[in-house]
């Protein structure tokens, strides 16, 4: 009986693994954020679109507490990680961001090697017992991150004198390397080619069979190809959010509609 | 006329044509502005530049030329035989000039004449003790060869101070005039201006550039007279350093050399950990207002000038330090004997870097990407394993350069190590000891009755040269790190 209904759960709705409630952020007297409720679900790609200054990489910096290194900004409201708010006083922010893993806007490899780039959160989060594991971590993330066949033979190779494509699939590579459970894409794309953007969609594709991803982009071409959920940002409020297909084909709110077709934006 | 009149009439000359310009490139534009191709202030600026520059260019070459052609057409006029012995002809050309000085002193008393002083003549007895009652200085007695000297030099100046006013003043008012008649309204005025101010730009420069290597070649030839009169080996493989102005002397630079490393490695053991762990706090941790208000005040140190450094180490480091390790001191050891020691110095010298070293790798600290610490605190990594793992790794090319450059200025640092270092050229280890450094050997050389004829006074140029060199190749290589880092991120 009880195989039954978790086997049910699984196949309608997936597990949530995020769930904001009435989330608030000012950046000192400025209200960038107001009233957003999301629920991401695990397993997924949940893209958030909206003109820029929407607020949409703020409320993604909330979802692991980036936030906190900038002093004016205040976040109210709810943000459940597995049911644990992540603002609560006993969450260490540390801890919360080897779990939530972050990619940047511009690919910001470390000045050191590529391995050294890679096994810098394992070697943090003390995740292999000895270098033999250390190494297989590192291999795997470069696999998973579709770069290990251009780099494998110069890992000593400084990662900052890879190529802008490259670069931001070895800062894929390094977040997806501490094992977290949700990784947030900040415009991952934005820097990159049409190749290289494609290489790193197929990737988002892949990565979605084991965490749920959020991704921020302004290509709603892209959001359409990778996502499965979109939310709608503007002006700081959440607009819509619901299945990528129904989003685009058939918006509920005027203002998603205006936006998707380029009156708004 | 005094210069300071021709300055003024060039200064006229160029405001005058200043004015002029502007209204000749209006009249040609029919009085309105926009028909001509630059601001009308671009023509007034072209003629008025062009009258200023070349003859200010002039006048100062005049300035320099003239006094060397004079004095060696004069040096022609004293034959060898009036030449005393135990004198030279560089003694004879002062007492000429001083003589020309004294004539021209007691013409404008009105002692004298014109012609009085002119007349070659003239009894050499009577004009002395005119001169004399004139009280214009004379360190000898007349004679005939030095007046008629002295005549010469004053008719040649005199004429050729005439002959430079008059073409200085030509040449601003050929270069008024060629200005004045290109002015039009087509003519390129911006350009024209914008390309004599570069010159002007280049010339800055290149007076530094020059000025260095004036320098240099200044020390260069003492150098070369010094090492003439003592050998280059006993100079940089000698191990003492003796100097006797009575001959004799040992004049090695090693010594001096060890002393001047030993109390520098202290500094910067003391400089570079504080500085750069107050860097590290400063940019890293503290906040906006911490910082607004640590900063001026850990650069004011910077600002203190060295000799009260000084005193500080005489005053106080010094006698703290020797009522800790000196006889029946805190700890009892009796290492220390006196006040005067390496460690005294090296200490109030790191004390006396700290600003330098941690103004300089915060700027570097700061000038890593945020997008770095963004990276790493993304990763779960805490802020103190941000800062171990990336943000040094990242600056550490542009922290050394910073510490090669406070080596430099501790290698080249004067007033501590004269007031704190003690006098004792000796190699050893025991930083309880006096020592002495390069620069402090350079005072002392050149300080009091100099002769400069003997090894024991030019040695100090072979210790500056020596010192310059070692400086100036850590500087070179410090700006070489420094730059290699900050191709990196731009």
């Amino acid at each position: 009986m009880n195989d039954m209904t978790r086997m049910e759960r699984t196949v309608n709705s997936k597990a949530i693994k995020i769930a904001a409630s009435d989330v608030q952020v000012y950046y000192g007297d400025t209200h960038a954020i107001k009233d957003v409720d999301v629920e991401i679900e695990d397993k997924t790609v949940t893209a958030f679109i909206g003109p820029s200054g929407c607020g949409k990489s703020t409320f993604l910096r909330c979802l692991n507490r980036m936030n906190d290194t900038i002093d004016i900004c205040r976040v109210q409201g709810d943000i459940l990680l597995d049911g644990e708010d992540i603002y609560d006083k006993r969450v260490d922010p540390v801890q919360l961001r080897a779990k939530v893993g972050m990619v940047f806007q511009k690919p910001n490899p470390f000045p050191k090697s590529i391995y050294d780039n890679v096994a810098y959160g394992p070697r943090i989060h003390g995740l292999a017992k000895n270098k033999a594991e250390l190494d297989e971590i590192v291999e795997k993330s470069l696999r998973r991150a579709a770069i290990w066949n251009e780099v494998k033979d110069r890992l000593d190779a400084p990662g900052t004198g890879l190529s802008g494509g490259q670069q931001q699939r070895l800062c894929i590579a390094r977040a997806v390397a501490t094992e977290p459970e949700v990784l947030l894409m900040d415009e991952p794309c934005s820097a990159l080619d049409p190749i290289a953007t494609a290489q790193v969609e197929e990737l988002i594709d892949e990565l979605r069979k084991q965490y749920s991803v959020v991704i921020v982009t302004h290509s709603m071409q892209q959001a359409a190809r990778v996502s499965q959920k979109t939310a709608f940002f503007h002006l700081g409020n959440l607009v819509e959010f619901g299945e990528t297909g129904q989003i685009f084909t058939n918006p509920v709110d005027p203002r998603t509609e205006s936006y998707i077709t380029g009156r708004i934006g | 006329m005094a210069l300071s009149w021709l300055l003024l009439i060039l200064l006229a000359l160029a405001v005058l044509g200043y004015f002029i310009g502007r209204s000749r490139a209006l009249a040609s534009a029919g009085g309105d502005s926009r028909d001509l191709h630059s601001l009308p202030s671009y023509y007034g600026y072209n003629v008025a530049l062009t009258s200023l520059i070349p003859a200010l260019g002039l006048l100062v070459i005049w300035l320099l030329v003239q006094p060397m052609i004079v004095s060696s057409t004069v040096t022609s006029l004293i034959p060898d035989d009036s030449i005393s012995e135990g004198s030279n002809r560089g003694l004879i050309m002062s007492e000429v000039r001083r003589v020309a000085d004294g004539l021209d002193g007691a013409v404008a008393k009105g002692a004298l004449t014109e012609q009085e002083a002119r007349n070659a003549d003239t009894d050499v007895d009577a004009l002395t003790a005119k001169l004399k009652d004139a009280r214009q200085v004379l360190t000898q007695d007349l004679t005939k060869p030095i007046l008629l000297a002295a005549q010469k030099h004053r008719v040649m100046n005199a004429a050729g101070t005439v002959a430079m006013q008059v073409s200085v003043l030509l040449l601003a008012l050929m270069g008024a005039a060629f200005a004045y008649v290109r002015t039009h309204k087509d003519f390129r005025a911006r350009n024209v201006v914008e390309q004599g101010i570069l010159a002007l730009l280049l010339l800055a420069a290149s007076i530094a550039i020059l000025t260095t290597v004036g320098i240099v070649l200044s020390m260069l030839f003492e150098t070369m007279n010094f090492f003439q009169m003592h050998s280059w080996k006993d100079f940089f493989f000698g191990s003492t350093w003796a100097p006797n102005f009575r001959g004799g002397s040992e004049l090695s630079i090693l010594p001096l050399l060890w002393g001047t490393l030993y109390i520098s490695v202290i500094a910067l053991l003391v400089a570079v950990p504080i500085g750069l762990f107050a860097a590290i706090y400063l940019s890293e941790y503290a906040s906006g207002i911490t910082r607004a208000i640590a900063k001026p005040l850990l650069e004011i140190l910077a600002g203190i000038p060295t000799i009260v450094y000084g005193l500080f180490a005489l005053l106080t480091v010094g006698p703290a330090l020797v009522s800790m390790f000196g006889d029946g001191g805190m700890l009892g050891v009796g290492w220390m004997a006196s006040s005067n020691a390496v460690l005294t110095a090296g200490l109030v010298m790191g004390i006396m870097l700290i600003p330098f070293v941690s103004s300089l790798s915060d700027d570097i600290i700061n000038a890593v990407p945020q997008s770095m610490r963004d990276g790493s605190l993304g990763l779960g990594a805490t802020h103190s394993e941000t800062v171990r793992q990336v943000i040094l790794p990242a600056a550490l090319p542009g922290i050394v350069g910073a510490v090669l450059l406070a080596a430099s200025r501790a290698i080249g640092e004067t007033m501590i190590v004269v007031m704190a270092a003690g006098a004792i050229a000796k190699f050893s280890g025991n930083p309880f000891e006096a020592m002495t450094t390069i620069t402090t050997r350079i005072v002392s050389q050149l300080t009091g009755d100099t002769d400069f004829a003997s090894p024991e006074t030019l040695v100090a140029f072979a210790l500056g040269l020596t010192l310059f060199i070692i400086t100036l190749g850590l500087n070179i290589f410090a700006l070489y790190i420094v730059r290699k880092y900050r191709e990196q991120y731009e």
